[in-house]
């Protein structure tokens, strides 16, 4: 609508629209509202302007009006809570099999990493018509992960991941922003969401130079750094065992029950000690200053390829510990 | 009463002592008034400089003004400026200063001295703000958001947050000694349910600068000294949470916005029955619904966190609660419209600003609806939706209100009158040039444009050059009364006791008042707005 | 204003002072909370670094110096100079000895590297403890907080001492009589609530975890 005049920017993915809709609720109400309370001042000044001999009628109040218009607008705003709230929650609900691409914010740029190895830098290649999945860190301060088009927008923090969804709805090149201020180039921390059909973006992805996929270099990692010596697969270890553990309840020494998501793991990498797996010890040395944010990422990826269905990992020897 | 052409110098607070040293150690609340009107004003231009600069630098995409650095502490000490050293001591250091003792009856403050000490607390912390802008500035964002503001900076960071922690005192003083003079100071027959609404309104907002205040205190504290000795509670590499600091920080801040629209909705609540000639519609609901914003205003705070982490269950807890807190503000604007229903309306200066306000802040007000629905805000925060949604109800709502008290009130204060044609001139042009300048932003918002940038894509350009245009015509508004008000001490017509034929105590006294205020403390038998007893000017031939 | 309403609006100005400075400790209180409930061990562990008979005995002194203050108001509702004297000193003592064993206190800390900071050092509490896990950087959160907290509660002393050495002085000067000794009350009521946020502080900071480790 209004190519030459844009009032919002073009609807790119399956939530915009509804996003849209209480939008354009919303500016009805206010713009019916504002009309009204405006034409009603006016109407009253010219009506009721001072004029000899003519007084003013000495009104109390009417508790009746009172009470209506009290519960009327409580009412229209309960409503528009509604709303606003389921579509939040879907907003923030990923579905289950998203694809997940890892962000890593820092200033002033932003660091994508694709399942499959590509790395991008201020931009992100996507398919239309897949849910996407960002899990997102920021290696200094707060930034933002904003795309207009998306409707969606997420802060991105240091030492904890945040993650945001959508699903692509129109091919097309859409700003990336960085929304919350960062610095000296904040307002340079902004790139484009090139979203692709998917035979393009099949093309797109085995062009790329990759170093293989993400959590292949994970495994690597996994290796180098030591983790099988307690967290091994084919006999219990000092350690829980890994595979299948992401996405499934934890339950710890202390009694809770947790999740096994993206920071359960990052914090279980460096704070081990904060929640101990019920049935071991608090033995696990931390790896904080020992890997970076990318290789953090590159971990999680691995250990959540553990818990897929074809996952190239060893597959489990031994039935994982009760979890 | 004989016609007041013939200056007769009778003694008043204003020329019953002479000299620096009487102004400097005044304790008549009504000198210290004054004060803080000279103070705040050169602040309000010092910050309202800054936001043409940053105008002047949005006029193009690129960034071509200023080095990006430089954007990003005008941007910061815009906000700090305006909101510290003017908006927040605006209208109850200045008004509420000289009328609250007034309008209950009483000869002043229930601790002039501490009052004194307020004004010179909010110098000091001036002048150190003032030390830091000018010796290289402070580019944290007035939110001071950590860990930036604590760990990556290399800005004036501490400088900047002792100099809100020390103005922040002169606002705790403030609120102190007005709910000490309204609960213990009343005038003799002077009840709750008869105090003018501008006492109620004051009273609400010193409980929100009483509790509020101190916590940002604290925060600020906190974030001074995690920078001086490295300390980690906002930072996640010590140990520490940067949504802490978010939550302590907004549970003040929120509130903050009250303490600077309440008032304003006092001034109003005084200006519309007076310029209607008849009084208020629904008494008792406007004052309850300042007592319930004031209450509602400490639930919400989290609502400017949606996207920052907070779970998704306390999300949905502070959209409703915001939700709740809006319906005190839309029943205090059906009242006010209602007043004017079968009243005998004038056009002074004074109620065109009300007027003006009650439809600015209507619109500000509907765009808060817009914020609070939480699928609405993910799009919408941290772009120019919401800087035009608080521009709204600060400058349309609060600016307005206070220049429409200073114009109400400028014949008490001074004894004279402002020009009549020039102070309508310009509130229209206020008033113009503040839609044109803002409401492009809503729709820049929407379209994508996030806050706080120095530079943008091109398509967004020219949203801002009429944003840009609108502030050059709300600056020559702004000037104008500067202009007159000066003019009018000297050269303006002389007003007697009551030139609008308002009720209020304050209004029974001359103008200027006496020192004492009052020659004698009046007892009071009268329900408040009493328009039916009071005569309209025209009514009285008195010279205007 | 004739004397009963000056001192009415005194007392009311006084506590919704107090109210303020409430909310000022609150802040802080509720940071300590939560990371207390995040960081229990590395919590437990400083609160077993601080003396217990240091923080007992500066405990028991401020009940006592509350006791001298209200012993002290009453004096001057009779008229008793010379004991309201006696008494606004003796609290003196008490605020100053008070100060006295917190900056022995705080000394401690700074001998033992638990001072915030570049020098700090929790490898004592890691090396004490090695049946639980303390990270480091969560310990120097617990001691921010301590001396954050029991430093302003210092500096709030500090001006408590201040407004007594007035009260004393003016005391002599026997400008309080029983129709009039406002600022004998209100500063009472301030030294009063100085003394409570320790009694929060105290169980607080100090006796997180007393009990022997498991």
């Amino acid at each position: 609508m209004f190519d030459n005049f844009p009032l919002w920017p073009v609807p790119a993915s399956s939530g915009a629209g509804n996003v849209d809709a209480l939008f354009i609720f919303l500016v009805l109400l206010a713009g019916f509202m504002s009309l009204a309370i405006f034409t009603m001042i006016v109407m009253f000044a010219l009506k009721y302007r001072y004029r000899p001999g003519h007084k003013a009628e000495q009104i109390e109040g009417s508790v009746p009006l009172e009470v209506t218009w009290s519960a009327v607008p409580l009412a229209i705003f309960m409503v528009i809570f509604v709303w606003g709230a389921i579509l939040y929650f879907r907003e923030r609900t990923p579905p289950r099999e998203a694809d997940a691409v890892y962000v890593v914010a820092k200033q002033w740029m932003w660091k994508l990493e694709h399942e499959q190895g590509q790395k991008e830098i201020n931009e992100l290649h996507v398919p239309v018509g897949r849910d996407i999945k960002l899990v997102m860190t920021s290696q200094d301060v707060i930034h933002s992960f904003y795309v207009p088009a998306f409707r969606i927008k997420q802060d991105v923090l240091p030492g904890r991941y945040t993650t945001v969804w959508f699903h692509p709805t129109r091919p097309g090149v859409y700003h990336l922003f960085c929304a919350e201020y960062c610095g000296t180039a904040h307002s340079g921390m902004i790139g484009q969401v090139v979203v692709l059909e998917p035979a393009q973006y099949q093309a797109w992805l085995a062009g790329g130079m990759t170093s293989g996929s993400l959590a292949a270099s994970g495994q690597s990692l996994f290796q180098q750094l030591g983790c099988p010596t307690c967290h091994r697969s084919d006999v219990q270890g000092r350690g829980p065992n890994l595979v299948g553990v992401f996405g499934k309840p934890v339950e710890l020494e202390d009694g809770r029950t947790v999740t096994a998501d993206e920071n359960y793991i990052r914090e279980s990498i460096l704070s081990p000690n904060a929640k101990i797996v019920s049935g071991f010890k608090p033995i696990m040395p931390t790896f904080q200053g020992l890997v970076s944010e990318d290789q953090l990422t590159a971990l999680v990826a691995y250990i959540k390829s553990l818990s897929q269905p074809s996952s190239g990992a060893a597959g489990p020897a031994t039935p994982a510990p009760r979890i | 009463m004989a016609t007041a052409t013939i200056p007769v110098e009778r003694e008043h607070y204003l020329n019953t002592d002479y000299g620096i040293r009487s102004w400097l150690l005044a304790t008549d609340h009504k000198r210290i008034a004054l004060l803080y009107l000279v103070t705040i004003t050169l602040f309000f231009f010092l910050g309202g400089f800054f936001a043409l600069l940053i105008r002047l630098e949005l006029l193009t995409p690129a960034g071509d003004l200023v080095l990006a650095d430089t954007y990003n502490k005008l941007f910061t000490m815009h906000g700090q400026v305006m909101i510290f050293f003017f908006l927040i001591p605006s209208i109850p250091a200045v008004l509420g200063n000289f009328l609250v003792p007034m309008m209950v009856g009483a000869r002043d403050l229930a601790f002039p001295r501490i009052n004194l000490l307020s004004w010179y607390l909010l110098v000091a912390a001036g002048m150190l703000m003032l030390h830091c802008i000018f010796t290289g500035g402070v580019d944290s964002g007035w939110t001071f958001y950590t860990p930036f503001s604590t760990a990556f900076s290399n800005t004036k960071v501490i400088e900047a947050g002792l100099a809100i922690f020390i103005a922040g005192f002169s606002s705790i003083l403030t609120g102190l000694n007005f709910v000490v003079t309204i609960h213990r100071m009343r005038a003799p027959g002077l009840t709750w349910s008869r105090l003018p609404l501008f006492i109620w309104a004051h009273y609400a907002t010193s409980i929100i600068q009483l509790l509020g205040t101190p916590v940002l205190a604290i925060t600020l504290l906190l974030v001074v000294f995690e920078r001086a000795f490295h300390l980690g509670i906002f930072d996640p590499t010590r140990g520490g949470d940067p949504l802490l600091f978010q939550h302590l920080f907004w549970f003040y801040s929120h509130p903050a916005v009250y303490i600077m629209i309440l008032p304003a909705m006092g001034v109003v609540a005084e200006i519309i029955p007076c310029f209607s000639r008849k009084r208020i519609f629904g008494y008792s609901a406007v004052a309850m619904s300042s007592i319930a914003i004031a209450v509602f205003g400490f639930l919400v705070w989290a609502h400017h966190m949606f996207v920052a982490g907070i779970s998704l269950y306390s999300a949905m807890i502070f959209s409703i609660l915001s939700y709740l807190v809006a319906v005190p503000s839309a029943i205090k604007v059906f009242n006010w419209t209602a007043t004017m229903y079968k009243g005998s309306i004038h056009f002074d200066t004074p109620m065109l600003y009300a007027m003006g306000f009650i439809g600015l802040f209507t619109v500000g007000g509907l765009t808060g609806l817009f914020l609070a629905a939480l699928g609405i805000d993910v799009h919408v925060t941290d772009t120019y939706f919401v800087i035009a949604h608080f521009h709204y109800i600060m400058v349309g709502g609060a600016v307005m209100g206070y220049l429409g008290g200073l114009h109400f009130w400028w014949p008490k204060i001074s004894g004279r009158l402002y020009p009549e044609w020039l102070g309508k001139f310009a509130a229209l042009t206020v008033f113009l040039g503040f839609n044109l300048t803002f409401f492009p932003q809503f729709i820049l918002g929407y379209l994508g444009m996030p806050r706080r940038y120095w530079q943008y894509p091109p398509e967004f350009q020219v949203l801002n050059v009429l944003s840009t245009a609108g502030s050059t015509i709300l600056a020559v508004g702004y000037v104008l009364p500067m202009i007159y008000f000066l003019w009018s001490m000297r050269y303006g017509k002389i007003a007697d006791a009551n030139p609008w034929g308002a009720a209020g105590l304050e209004w029974k006294t001359s103008s200027p008042p006496p020192t004492e205020n009052f020659e004698e403390i009046p007892e009071v038998t009268w329900e408040a707005y009493n328009y039916d007893e009071i005569p309209s000017p025209e009514e009285v031939p008195v010279g205007r | 204003m004739d004397v009963e309403q000056q001192r009415n609006a005194a007392s009311l100005g006084m506590w919704v002072f107090l109210g303020t400075e409430v909310m000022f400790f609150g802040g802080m209180f509720c940071a300590y909370l939560i990371y207390r409930y995040w960081y229990y061990p590395e919590f437990a562990a400083g609160s077993r670094s601080l003396d217990i008979w240091l923080g007992t005995t500066n405990t028991a002194v401020l009940i006592c110096s509350s006791l001298t203050v209200a012993l002290g108001v009453r004096a001057a509702q009779m008229g008793k100079r010379r004991l309201l004297v006696l008494l606004l000193l003796l609290t003196l003592v008490f605020g100053l000895a008070f100060l006295g064993i917190k900056a022995v206190e705080w000394h401690d800390k700074f001998v033992e590297h638990h001072v915030p900071g570049a020098s700090f050092s929790a490898e004592d509490l890691i090396q004490a403890y090695p049946q639980i896990h303390i990270d480091p950087a969560r310990t120097q959160i617990y001691f921010s907080l301590y001396f954050a907290m029991t430093g302003l509660h210092a500096l709030h002393m500090i001006i408590g001492v201040g407004i007594f050495c007035y009260l004393t002085y003016y005391s002599w000067k026997g400008r309080y009589t029983p129709q009039y000794h406002t600022p004998v009350e209100i500063g009472g009521l301030y030294w009063h609530f100085v003394d409570i946020i320790w009694i929060y502080l105290f169980p607080l900071l100090y006796l997180i975890d007393r009990k022997p480790l498991k």
